[in-house]
């Protein structure tokens, strides 16, 4: 079990350093200078431009560059912004409830979408498999924004069950509509997977012995079918958190949340690239810290590969 | 035959054994079963006018083929029909009692307890998620085992002991993955009988199986079911071993019981046309028949015909491969960094082919026959030693020449549902070959493929085919049609007929028969399956672990085996012993 | 027809058959003993994917996504077909304006007819999506291919690369590239999209090759001296196309709605560009007034994306193997 731990982290070390590089280059070793844009039309003066530079390093080559902002991902001091900012704090502040409302939208679609999964596989072809897949259909069809704005209107604004917009100290009730809205892409797959995964081991041929057995059928569901179904699903959750969490860019941008979404976006805008930078090596390393995650829970799941 | 473990009958924790029934009366009573399944162009009957008797304590065996409906009618017993199935007329009565549209909860209240199952595939028949002693934790409860946690875990040890699995308090604490093959099927009879059912049903318990273990795991399942008073159904494709293990046989055809009656009758005088058929072509049997036939010093001429005095005269050495020295070495990635294993999967194995002969290389999963074929067939490099081929070292070739020399070594391999690429047409699969090493234009290559069509009895519109839609008796033809295909010297027959049918087996055996002393073709034949040897082989290779345990003449090595292992594996071949008294005596 | 012509079958000594076990033979002759194994001549033959095709055309669904696709493609090749109003020429005076003859949808904020930009904007989103597609699905299956097929030192390196693409998710990436670049075009949102959208399906095309080429027709074109490049494009790739293709009408869809988003955000397509993701953004502005603006292109969008994904589905049960296994 510890080796299998060992082989997977030193496998991600390779990935890690790659996606932020690669990330890196994008931002830095892009055509045009990221400092004289600062200044907008008029351009900076050139001796405040030297300075800026010389601060953010952005005299040296690329790699001592990118080794500079390694060391500083690695001791969790990404530097100040041009503005002046702490970025480690910029962080600090969007995170949270970026978090929160992706475990919000986590368990959302996690109940709603097993749930509906396990009632669609075990009906398969019968009315309610069918309205299920349809209905997924729409959820993975329609953008994620329209959803937004349909929710806004008739929840928000017509039916006025839930506030239509965030403010600055949200609650869980303020974030159910967003949460709700970035679970809704998810939960389709969810229901899928797991009506899939139902379907296939319902025919297994250990459900069928299990029955042969003397198990009651509701006993077969539970132990067997359901259990065995959820290897494919948890898989699918774990790495669900880092797509939910930069899929909250939109989300957020619609409910007016400032959370990570926010201010990357923002950051984007005013040609914050040190802001930037750091902001998405911290989801990529939130994305590959959730897929390692996923390994161990796939682990803890399938005695199968545990010792592999 | 001795029981290893006291098998209790009425135990400490008060699980009754059967009580002393009537015997008279039938436990099973099974009246005109009819059988459907739902398909796109209407009901389609799987079983048709089924009749069965099962008295208590009895062996009754079920044989057919596949498709031949015997699964479908143990299934229908406990209601477990696959897909869209039905019992769609007839009766099932079961100590009296209707079952046929009985309530569910009655049915599964007959399940386990009363009615046990021992299922076909012991790889896919455990949940790999959930330790075994779970599992049958979970059986002995779903029946109404009363007791404490310590009692229940004392009772599921005990099962799997029943069963035969030593140590079984540690192995019950182990997941499926961690048992082999044989230890998975012997935790299926323990969970099968652990609620003392009357009767229990054995659908095709040990077919995969290597024949040594599947001796001992049915000696075992005989034993316990005999001690526990339980009768058995007993499902299976092998006449031999229906006839061995059971009083009561039933032949079954496309849906229907053609024969039926007391098992040696069956066997020692068989009235349908279909299981005269299915008699003279059981392997066990009919080599069974070869050797009585030369015991007794009267060589049958119709069964040996096919390799005797009738190699034609072929120009060049008499021996036409010979491997010298053969070892593998494989590396086995171990689960910490760096600890590479080494695995010898053959060891210093020296063999020869003589042209027009054949040589078989018999063993069990894992003895290493399969990876010596394939470095004949040069698709694996030795670790050492070498494969000569007309006294030329193959591995010294140069790369035109080793090109060529596919030309004269091809192989038919096991499975007919994957040796042909799914999305070529019958010609374009024969053909690859021809047009891979520039054997004529388009017109000369179609007529080579109708030629060889005719060769191998399949009609020339099959061509235009595609794999999907032949039976898989006829895409092993297919399959030896494109290694003819090139004229080749030698042909690896690597189980080419393992996943046949009996009838289709012996149909392909006896081409291969014709096509030898016709074209005067060399083959290797690997297999797992002694009974097979007999009919085709000149010579044997018995492997075990990678070694060559012992090699000589096929009939020195039924006669007269040198080695403990060929004489396990010899008594392993299903109604040995049986024909033996009844037929030859 | 039960014959019991037996006295004693099992020989002195055994017992007699009790009732219901009597010796019994059938009549001869129930139907084609003689033919054990005869190949049927009539039907024409079906190849596999003459078989998958016979099986999607019996599913309405199928048909329902072949005339949305049908319809969708026809928009954005030929848009003019279908209105003769110019989407670009607004008139301010018109600003949302209800609809009028010959202006069916109404005009948006700027005062441009909402029917002909619905219209226009199928151009982009079937473009962009459609390179994209084709982008990832050379891509993804030749590092998929060669990394499944040889395995060794490719595979290692290959997944490598795989997994860092993979470790970014696409629509972040695109955000963070697409920002920068001043001069944005179909093509340029296309490749980034295609840039990192190709590591799914090759990881697919990866693990459907690992298992192919270990099928006995593989082994026995190598016993032929096939080479190693030509068993992989003959039989291998051949084999793998049913799951790659099924993903990669999966991912047309998906491209189609991270083009729109990426428009919704302003960092897509340019704005002169007619666009559904654009004109969803214009419309955000008058969602309470004029919600409409916004329903139509969002319609046309999520239709869109549902006749492909649709057609996913039906094409993964046509040619998925476990579900053809009758």
């Amino acid at each position: 079990m510890l080796w299998y731990l060992g082989r997977r982290l030193l496998q991600v070390i390779p990935v890690f350093l790659g996606a932020t590089l690669l990330l890196y280059a994008l931002v830095f070793l892009r055509p045009g200078d990221p400092v004289a844009a600062l200044g907008g039309e008029r351009g900076l003066p050139e001796a405040v431009a030297e300075q800026i530079r010389a601060d953010y390093n952005l005299d040296k080559p690329f790699f001592v560059q990118y080794l500079l902002f390694l060391r500083g991902v690695v001791t969790l001091d990404f530097g100040v912004d041009f503005r002046g900012r702490e970025v480690s704090e910029v962080i600090a502040n969007a995170f949270p409830v970026t978090i929160q409302l992706a475990l919000m939208a986590l368990i959302i679609e996690a109940v709603f979408g097993v749930g509906f999964g396990l009632i669609a596989g075990m009906r398969k072809g019968k009315l309610f498999d069918a309205t299920a897949l349809v209905v997924s259909l729409l959820f993975i069809a329609v953008p994620t924004f329209v959803v937004g704005f349909v929710m806004q209107i008739v929840i928000g604004v017509n039916l006025g069950w839930l506030p239509v917009t965030v403010g600055r100290d949200p609650d869980v009730i303020s974030l159910l509509m967003p949460a709700l809205v970035l679970a809704a892409v998810s939960f389709a797959y969810v229901l899928r997977l797991t009506r899939t995964s139902v379907v296939e081991n319902l025919s297994a041929d250990y459900v069928r012995t299990a029955r042969a057995r003397g198990l009651s059928r509701s006993q077969v569901t539970g132990r067997h079918v359901l259990r065995n179904s959820l290897i494919p699903v948890v898989t699918f959750l774990g790495a669900d958190i880092g797509a939910l969490m930069s899929g909250a860019i939109i989300t957020e941008g619609i409910f007016n949340i400032n959370g990570v979404g926010g201010t990357l976006y923002d950051a984007i805008i005013r040609g914050e690239s040190i802001t930037v930078v750091s902001l998405t090596t911290v989801l990529v390393m939130v994305y590959i810290g959730a897929n390692l995650l996923v390994d161990l829970l796939y682990a803890a799941l399938d005695p199968r590969i545990r010792y592999a | 035959m001795t029981t290893q473990f006291p098998v209790t009958n009425d135990g400490a924790d008060g699980t009754p054994g059967p009580a002393p029934v009537d015997t008279s009366k039938p436990l099973l009573e099974i009246r005109d079963l009819e059988i459907s399944f739902a398909t796109g162009g209407g009901q389609v009957r799987a079983v048709r006018g089924m009749d069965l008797t099962v008295y208590p304590g009895q062996s009754v065996a079920i044989v057919g083929e596949s498709g031949s409906g015997k699964s479908t009618t143990a299934a229908a017993i406990i209601d477990l029909l696959p897909g869209t199935g039905k019992v769609t007329g007839g009766s099932i009565r079961f100590e009296g009692r209707e079952l046929v549209g009985a309530s569910r909860a009655e049915k599964e209240a007959l399940r386990g307890r009363a009615i046990g199952l021992v299922p076909q595939d012991p790889m896919s028949n455990l949940n790999p998620v959930w330790r075994i002693g779970t599992q049958v934790e979970e059986a002995l409860k779903a029946n109404g085992f009363k007791g404490s946690r310590t009692e229940l875990r004392a009772r599921v040890a005990e099962v799997l002991a029943e069963a035969g699995l030593p140590d079984s308090a540690r192995r019950a604490r182990q997941y499926p993955h961690e048992f082999s093959g044989g230890m998975r099927q012997r935790a299926l009879i323990g969970i099968g009988l652990a609620s003392r059912p009357q009767l229990l049903i054995a659908d095709e318990p040990t077919s995969a199986l290597d024949v040594t273990v599947q001796r001992q795991i049915l000696d075992h399942l005989g034993d316990m079911t005999r001690d526990l008073g339980t009768a058995l159904l007993f499902i299976t494709h092998d006449l031999g071993l229906a006839a061995e293990r059971a009083e009561h046989l039933l032949v079954m055809f496309k849906g229907k019981v053609v024969e039926s009656g007391p098992a040696r009758a069956i066997l020692a005088d068989p009235q349908h046309p279909y299981t005269k058929r299915l008699v003279k072509s059981a392997p066990s049997l009919a080599s069974r028949r070869i050797q009585s036939a030369h015991v007794h010093g009267e060589e049958s001429a119709e069964v040996l015909a096919h390799h005797v005095d009738e190699t034609p005269v072929v120009a060049g050495p008499a021996v036409v491969v010979e491997a010298k020295n053969l070892t593998k070495v494989f590396s086995i990635r171990g689960s910490r960094p760096g600890s590479s294993t080494d695995f010898t999967a053959v060891d210093d194995v020296s063999f020869t082919l003589g042209r027009g002969r054949t040589l078989a290389i018999v063993g069990e999963s894992g003895s290493g026959k399969s990876t010596a074929a394939n470095m004949v067939l040069g698709l694996l490099e030795p670790t050492s030693g070498t494969v000569e081929f007309d006294g030329v070292d193959v591995a010294s070739l140069n790369t035109k020449d080793a090109f060529a020399f596919r030309r004269r070594v091809q192989p038919v391999f096991q499975n007919p549902y994957g040796s042909l690429d799914p999305m070529f047409s019958i010609f374009r699969s024969i053909e690859e070959p021809l047009k891979l090493h520039g054997v004529g234009n388009r017109s000369e290559r179609e007529a080579r493929v109708r030629e060889l069509l005719d060769l191998v009895s399949l009609p020339q519109s099959a061509m235009r085919r595609f794999p999907n839609e032949l039976s898989g008796g006829q895409r092993q033809r297919i399959a030896i049609a494109r290694a003819l295909a090139l004229k080749p010297e030698v042909v690896v027959l690597d189980e080419a007929v393992s996943a046949l049918d009996v009838l289709v087996q012996a149909q392909v055996l006896e081409l291969l028969g014709d096509l030898q002393s016709e074209l005067g073709l060399s083959y290797l034949f690997i297999t797992h399956d002694l009974a097979v040897v007999r009919q085709i082989a000149d010579d044997v290779v018995v492997m075990q672990h990678g070694k060559v345990v012992e090699q000589a003449s096929t009939d020195e090595v039924f006669d007269t085996p040198r080695e403990q292992y060929t004489r396990d594996l010899l008594a392993a071949i299903p109604g040995a012993g049986l024909v033996g008294d009844e037929i030859a005596g | 027809m039960p014959e019991n012509r037996y006295e004693n079958p099992g020989g002195p000594g055994t017992p007699m058959p009790r009732p219901g076990q009597e010796r019994y033979v059938a009549a001869v002759d129930e139907g084609g003993l003689g033919a054990v194994d005869a190949v049927k001549t009539d039907e024409a033959p079906t190849s596999f994917w003459r078989d998958a095709w016979h099986q999607m055309r019996s599913r309405p669904l199928f048909w329902v996504a072949a005339v949305i696709m049908t319809l969708v493609v026809l928009l954005a090749a030929f848009p003019g077909l279908f209105t003769s109003v110019d989407p670009r020429t607004c008139n301010l005076s018109m600003s949302l304006q209800g609809p009028q003859p010959g202006h069916p949808f109404g005009f948006d904020r700027q005062g441009c007819d909402i029917y002909s930009r619905t219209i226009y904007g199928a151009r982009a989103s079937v473009v962009v999506g459609l390179l994209a597609t084709t982008m990832v699905v050379v891509f993804g299956t030749l590092m998929g291919s060669v990394a499944g097929y040889y395995g060794k030192w490719f595979d290692t390196v290959l997944s490598r690369v795989t997994d860092i693409f993979f470790a970014i998710p696409l629509v972040l990436a695109a955000i963070v590239i697409l920002s920068i670049m001043t001069n944005r075009t179909s093509f340029t949102v296309a490749l980034v999209l295609a840039l990192f959208g190709w590591p799914q399906i090759a990881r697919i095309t990866r693990g459907t090759v690992m298992s192919v080429k270990n099928n006995e027709f593989v082994t026995a074109a190598k016993s032929l001296g096939m080479g190693r490049g030509r068993i992989l494009v003959r039989h291998v790739l051949p084999n793998s196309a049913a799951p790659i293709i099924v993903y990669a009408t999966v991912a047309l869809g998906q491209f189609i709605v991270a083009e729109a988003t990426l428009s919704f955000l302003g960092i897509g397509l340019p704005p002169w560009t007619v666009s559904w993701g654009g004109d969803i953004s214009a419309g955000q502005e008058a969602i309470r007034t004029a919600p409409e603006i916004l329903l139509y292109p969002a319609g046309g969008l999520a239709l869109t994306v549902l006749g492909f994904m649709m057609m996913g589905d039906v094409v993964r049960d046509a040619l998925d193997p476990k579900a053809r296994k009758r």
